[in-house]
């Protein structure tokens, strides 16, 4: 469903994706793991329609589509969704009133009559129990106030709410508590279905011991330097990240 | 080929045709000597000139471009008038066509509230009201007043009864309907009764935008102790106008006034209010929305002169300027050596949606009492990108994503809007403003 070809993109005259390939089916779960500034968020960035960064070569193919020439908006209503490393606080704008735009607004791109209030109500209620998000979304604005746990959750509740074709998680499960990551990962395998794939970026393999991953990547410098399966994960875990770069170093030399 | 009458600046051409008039308008002989006072400050001050502090960010030379003359009343078809309905707004209402008064028969508890227009005022309230009128906007402080004061041909009088609470929202509509270049001078004078409480919105519009039309209204209120006043203006349907609004406010001890300017359209608008919270425990309130489209100016000169000790005041103003729009937020705050304990806090918050708008903020605290909480506050910025980018990143468009942030940037405002159906109605109105 997704197929990135030699993408390479950056920000004035700095470029961070230096080639990237990275092919994705449906069904599956990928991790993407990488030191600090390899440039895992500018990926998802660049894939969910930021338009500070400059793409300067390659392409990205989303169910057989230019994933590229589409707006942000129209990537979403696509089935695309990154749930944010960093998400913003939004002050006035209610949760609410946010899925319901949001929510009507794809719906009118696929040409689906509008949802019932109280279908969409109930969709809300069941959504939020399944993330455990204990914060009124009625009466408080966008993230706004959440703590770090909750700004996490409210993005997966959000993807549950707009059940995406391709979800990419930028660390969510950075600043989680124990019990919350639990209750993250869960929501996300509910999530897991034949017609749908995952993009995992994270640092730690305890997530991927929850969302057990089909393949895992180590992006450094731009790129994919090594694929694997979930064991890459945890041989990563022991040794870190320097007998890649040596590797990869010898095969520079070489 | 020199034509003398080139020669007369604008402010000139005014107190020649006032002094004309002065015989045949109105009035006791205690208010006509009012106005005699009023045109000789006018000639005094003359219209502000392009150095003018007070004028500075808007230059009133544009207004008198063209050769005004002082209007008497036409009228407004009813079409017209029923145009500026605010939908679902049960209020008494009263109209003011071009500085006449007009008042329905029905609508009044004369036992709570009473309203007159200056000819039918009863002789036994012309002292009450004598010893009000123009007592507190003071020709000498303002060359608008001044002229008001000179050349009002009408004024509405409301006087809410002591103990009175109305429960009924007065709706002024204030309209400004003219065949040619004119210049309007609507008076209003509000008196609130000791512990009485009432809801007023003061509605501006116009009934034709292609004239070059001048309103230069003045309304002073007056709060009495333990009384309650809401004051809304509304600023909506006046395409082409260009208003001069003064409002005037005097508040007795444990006094509340609380009051919104919401400006929408209008060429060129400059709100100036003054408030005196002259006792102790007053709390005063005062919000500004305005919304800018094209070519529009608005300038909010706000005053509030704390006097007494134990008083609070709290500005909030919020703008959103489109495209070649200028905004002005003058808000002085004075607190006097005896007003200890003086909590006053403003602040101004702006967008601007265009490269070619433009805010100009200016903050001026005066404080000369040393136990006293004062604050200010002004920014002005663009919309925010990273909020726009994750609300477009959940399928939002941008163009909904732009009203949505914009809603909220207004919200702090709208949400103190006490009266339901006009919270709705302007909930709306902003909607409309901001997708066009
Ligand atoms: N908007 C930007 N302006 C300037 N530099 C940027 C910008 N975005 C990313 N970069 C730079 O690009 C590189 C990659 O950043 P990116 O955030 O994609 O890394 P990351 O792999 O997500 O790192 P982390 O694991 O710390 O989240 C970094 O060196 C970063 O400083
Ligand atoms: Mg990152």
């Amino acid at each position: 469903m997704l197929s990135i070809k030699n993408l390479k993109a950056g920000i004035e005259d700095k470029e961070i994706l230096k080639g990237f390939n990275l092919e994705v089916k449906a069904g599956e779960v990928h991790a993407i793991m990488g030191p600090n500034g390899s440039g895992k968020s500018t990926l998802a960035s660049v894939l969910a329609g930021r338009e500070d960064y400059a793409v300067t070569d390659g392409s990205v193919q989303f169910l057989k589509k230019d994933l590229l020439e589409m707006s942000p908006e129209d990537r979403a209503r696509e089935g695309l969704f990154l749930a944010f490393q960093y998400p913003v606080e939004i002050p006035g704008v209610s949760n609410i009133n946010f899925l319901k735009t949001a929510l009507a607004e794809i719906r009118q791109y696929k040409g689906l009559p509008p949802m019932e209030a109280k279908d969409f109500l109930k969709r809300v209620k069941e959504k939020q129990a399944l993330v455990e998000l204990q914060v009124s979304l009625a009466n408080r604005s966008v993230n706004e106030g959440f703590s770090g746990g909750e700004k996490k959750r409210n993005e997966i509740f959000q993807m549950a709410m707009l059940e995406p074709v391709l979800a990419i998680l930028d660390e969510t499960d950075s600043g989680l508590d124990i019990d919350a990551l639990r209750i993250v990962a869960n929501g996300v395998n509910k999530l897991r279905a034949p017609e749908r794939a995952f993009i995992v970026i994270t640092h730690y393999q305890r997530l991927l011991e929850y969302i057990v991953p089909d393949f895992v990547h180590v992006m450094y410098n731009g790129r994919i330097v090594k694929s694997g399966t979930k064991e890459l994960a945890l041989e990563l875990e022991e040794k870190g990240y320097d007998w890649i770069k040596k590797e990869l170093g010898e095969t520079i030399e070489a | 080929m020199t034509n003398i009458a080139e020669k007369i600046s604008p402010g000139d051409k005014l107190i020649a045709e006032l002094e004309l008039n002065q015989d045949s308008l109105t009035g006791s002989d205690v208010i006509r000597s009012t106005r005699r006072n009023a045109l000789k400050s006018f000639s005094k001050q003359g219209l502000p000139a392009r150095k003018s502090e007070e004028y500075k960010y808007s230059p009133v030379n544009r207004l008198f471009q063209k050769e005004l003359s002082f209007v008497t009343a036409s009228p407004v078809s009813d079409e017209k008038e029923n145009s500026f309905a605010l939908a679902g707004l049960d209020a008494s209402v009263i109209r003011i066509l071009n500085g006449v008064v007009h008042i329905p028969v029905s609508g009044f508890d004369s036992a709570t509230c009473a309203a007159w227009s200056l000819k039918s005022l009863p002789k036994e309230e012309l002292s009450f009201f004598e010893n009000h009128f123009a007592h507190y906007a003071l020709p000498d402080t303002d060359p608008f007043i001044a002229l008001n004061t000179a050349a009002f041909q009408d004024v509405l009088i409301i006087k809410i009864a002591d103990g009175a609470a109305l429960a009924k929202p007065i709706l002024i509509q204030n309209i400004t309907d003219s065949t040619h270049a004119s210049f309007t001078q609507p008076r209003i004078f509000i008196h609130v009764g000791k512990n009485a409480s009432v809801e007023i919105i003061e509605q501006f519009a116009s009934t034709k935008k292609e004239y070059a039309t001048v309103c230069n209204a003045v309304s002073e209120i007056v709060v009495e102790s333990g009384a309650k006043a809401l004051f809304y203006k509304l600023q909506n349907d006046c395409a082409g106008l260009q208003l001069i609004s003064t409002t005037q406010v005097y508040q007795h001890h444990d006094s509340h006034f609380d009051t919104h300017t919401v400006t929408f359209s209008g060429s060129w608008t400059r709100n100036n209010l003054n408030i005196v919270p002259d006792g102790e425990h007053c709390e005063t309130h005062l919000n500004g929305l305005f919304i800018l489209n094209e070519e529009q100016h608005t300038d909010n000169h706000t005053l509030v002169d704390h006097r007494k000790p134990n008083c609070e005041s709290n500005q909030l103003y919020r703008g959103i300027l489109k495209n070649k729009s200028t905004g002005v937020f003058n808000g002085k705050i004075y607190v006097r050596p005896d007003a200890q304990k003086t909590n006053a806090y403003q602040s101004s918050k702006n967008m601007l949606l265009s490269d070619d708008a433009s805010m100009y903020t200016k903050p001026q605290l005066e404080i000369y009492a040393d136990d006293v909480k004062c604050s200010h506050g002004s920014s002005t910025g663009q919309i925010d990108e990273e909020a726009l980018f994750y609300l477009r990143a959940r399928g939002i468009s941008a163009d909904s994503a732009r009203i949505l942030l914009m809603q909220a940037f207004a919200k702090d405002v709208v949400n103190t809007i006490r009266i339901e159906p006009l919270r709705k109605e302007i909930e709306l109105l902003i909607e409309k403003r901001l997708a066009n």
